[in-house]
């Protein structure tokens, strides 16, 4: 697969800047331009520059940890792969349908991460960027400093995470590192008393999600020139929905639309997920690049997450959500939107639909029951797809006679997008950087691009002094030329 | 203990003199230092002592020092002098690129925003790390600057206030966590 900006030319002889890692977004992400003496890109890339070995990790353990286990590949998504691992061995213990209750405390868990992890990210990730400018001075452009300009911007964000935090504590049992599914169901019911406690705040949840959306909506309107062309490039689009079309970020099936909006793929069941999608590697990064089987590397790549998913499925089966994704729709004028600035309105509509679920499934009586468990004829395969927080998240294990992990495969959603990211890289990086001085202003652009996806680059690791931003340049013999680094 | 309440006023439920973090990884190799000393504080549940563990930092954990005297972190670290350093925190609004994983300073700072007036007196423990793979055990290194961390840790909790624990700070030598 050849792309422009993706191989330069005479490489050796160009100048080399690094920003690295990637800020605030999870992990260790790096991106390499290469300049020519004048000051031109001529080489874009985002790099993964650590081995993940997810699946080395899982391979080997007995089944019924793996859900559990697989919490710890992720630091600001455990939910997901929580679920998704949990579903995926559902069939092995031959629970091919799983009992209501287990159905729904299962979605409520997973709104509650999606709750959660959407307001961490645009409160806390993007609105710095949006709310300041991406050229403001970076001692501005964090959480702190919009909490000191918009206070209650940064409150609702706060709270609005700690709900999601709630739901999940209380459908998981723990707050981090929960075990509330299991291969068959779930092995815990909510209480009335939980089940109250999260009432009491559902409402202004809604509300306060409500805002969120108008306010996301309102950045890009009053700055539509640049949200609409900033990193702009156009793809699939790729994502569960359910088998009449609604948007579902719990199960359902696979659908692919081209760039045009026509849906070329439909119907896709999960367990078929591999006769599709197939993964590419590269010697610069760690991480693949998925594409779809038929269509090619060159024209089979994707983009996932909430600006594919918004606009790949016919309704959202919320009122008020359904309400602002019409909105959104409309301001596409007949097209798929594919700016990646438009990820931000797309995750408050979604965030807003997770609000009104949780909300909708608070007064079901089946979150009460005790009928948690299902069974049957035993399997030894699974494949389990959930729309996670940044986009579809594919497990698949084998399981064998001694009920050890014989295989494991996962397509996380950042690797999906890896291509798509790396566009947005190129478009920015040919748009904004190239002949101009490279600013720290500047150089947030491509990081502003890359967060767009709100990428997990290398998950689940925190220690104090891990994540610094360093900027390097090389010179076309290889040798530094300069270094900066902030932050830690 | 857990507090139980969603919390969407910004206050806790119940009396919690002491509210202790623990952070990191426990598949992450060193990153488990936290996690491993909370564990052990788990089965001890001293009285009055809030335990929250989590991966890493985040925003809504300034909530969690609402109503507390004292606040305790509990990190792994890369430079950090061996075998662990135990400093007073200061709130910073702080130059930090990352918005995912907060420092703890930076967890001070929100709450200050939010609530109008300063966050209690908090420390850090943070226990020297050198190796983070996925999948990997405690390195030999960082087993020895465990038990170190657990004796000092023992000994702050037989008097957990502020004035006492300013007596078991290990210097000023180590770096800041601007520059770690």
């Amino acid at each position: 697969m050849s792309f422009e900006l993706e191989t330069a030319a005479n490489r050796e002889n160009l100048r080399r800047v690094a920003i690295d890692p990637v800020s605030r977004v999870e992990g260790h992400g790096k991106v390499t331009l290469l300049l020519d003496d004048a000051g031109h890109v001529k080489e874009a890339r985002l790099h993964i520059v650590e081995f993940r070995g997810f699946e080395k990790f899982i391979q080997g353990r007995p089944y019924w940890e793996v859900p559990v286990m697989v919490q710890r590949l992720c630091g600001i998504c455990p939910v997901s792969h929580h679920l998704a691992a949990a579903k995926a061995l559902d069939p092995v213990v031959g629970a091919l349908t799983v009992t209501p209750t287990a159905d729904k405390l299962r979605r409520l868990m997973h709104y509650g991460q999606i709750l959660q992890s959407h307001a961490l990210h645009f409160f806390h990730l993007a609105s710095p960027d949006l709310l300041f400018g991406f050229e403001s001075p970076v001692q501005q452009r964090n959480i702190v400093g919009v909490a000191g300009a918009w206070p209650e911007v940064a409150k609702k964000g706060v709270l609005l995470r700690k709900f999601g935090q709630e739901v999940i504590r209380i459908t998981t049992g723990k707050r981090v590192h929960g075990t509330g599914a299991v291969p068959g169901g779930v092995n815990r019911s909510l209480s009335a008393t939980e089940r109250d406690s999260l009432l009491a705040d559902a409402d202004r949840v809604i509300e306060w999600s409500r805002e969120a959306v108008h306010l996301a909506r309102q950045l890009h309107e009053t700055n539509a020139a640049l949200y609409d062309d900033f990193g702009l490039f156009r793809s699939h689009l790729l994502s569960l929905v359910r088998a009449d079309g609604a948007l579902d970020l719990y199960d359902g099936h696979l659908r692919l639309r081209d760039a045009r909006g026509q849906i070329v793929r439909d119907a896709i069941p999960c367990a078929d997920y591999d006769q599709h999608i197939v993964e590419e590697v590269k010697s610069w990064s760690y991480m693949k690049f998925p594409f779809i089987k038929d269509l090619g590397p060159a024209r089979g790549w994707y983009k996932v997450g909430p600006l594919a998913r918004v606009q790949n499925c016919d309704f959202i089966p919320s009122p008020l959500a359904e309400v602002e994704r019409q909105d959104f729709i409309a301001r596409g004028e007949g097209e798929p939107i594919h700016a990646p600035l438009a990820y931000h309105w797309a995750r408050m509509i979604e965030m807003l639909h997770a609000a009104e679920i949780i909300r909708e499934l608070l007064d079901d009586p089946d979150l009460l029951s005790d009928q948690r468990m299902a069974d049957g004829p035993r399997g030894r395969e699974g494949v389990g797809i959930i729309e996670a927080p940044r986009g579809t998240l594919i497990h698949h294990y084998r399981v064998g006679e001694d009920d050890l992990v014989s295989y494991c495969n996962l397509i996380v959603s950042t690797t999906h997008n890896n291509q798509a990211m790396n566009e947005a890289v190129r478009q920015v990086a040919r748009r904004y950087l190239d002949g101009r001085q490279l600013t720290e202003g500047l150089l947030n652009h491509i990081e502003v691009a890359i967060r767009a996806f709100d990428p997990c680059l290398s998950c689940a690791t925190h220690a104090l002094g891990k994540m610094p931003l360093v900027v390097e340049l090389h010179g076309p013999d290889g040798a530094q030329l300069d270094r900066a680094e902030r932050g830690g | 203990m857990e507090r139980s309440s969603t919390g969407l006023n910004g206050e806790a439920e119940g009396p919690v003199r002491l509210v202790i973090f623990a952070v990191g990884n426990p598949s992450r190799g060193d990153d488990a230092l936290g996690p491993m000393l909370m564990e052990e504080l788990e089965c001890q549940a001293p009285p009055g002592v809030e335990l929250v563990s989590d991966f890493q930092l985040q925003p809504e954990h300034a909530l969690d020092l609402y109503g507390c005297a004292l606040a305790l972190f509990i990190d792994a670290g890369t430079g950090t002098p061996a075998p662990f350093e135990f400093r007073e925190l200061t709130a910073a609004a702080g130059h930090s690129v990352s918005s995912h994983a907060f420092t703890p300073s930076e967890v001070l700072q929100v709450y200050a925003t939010l609530h109008g007036h300063p966050a209690p007196p908090a420390f850090l423990l943070c226990v020297r790390g050198d190796h983070f793979a996925l999948g990997e055990s405690l390195s030999p290194g960082a087993q020895e600057h465990l038990e170190a961390a657990r004796r000092h840790l023992q000994a702050c909790l037989v008097e957990p206030t502020a004035e006492r624990w300013r007596h078991h700070l290990t210097g000023a030598q180590g770096p800041t966590e601007a520059q770690r």
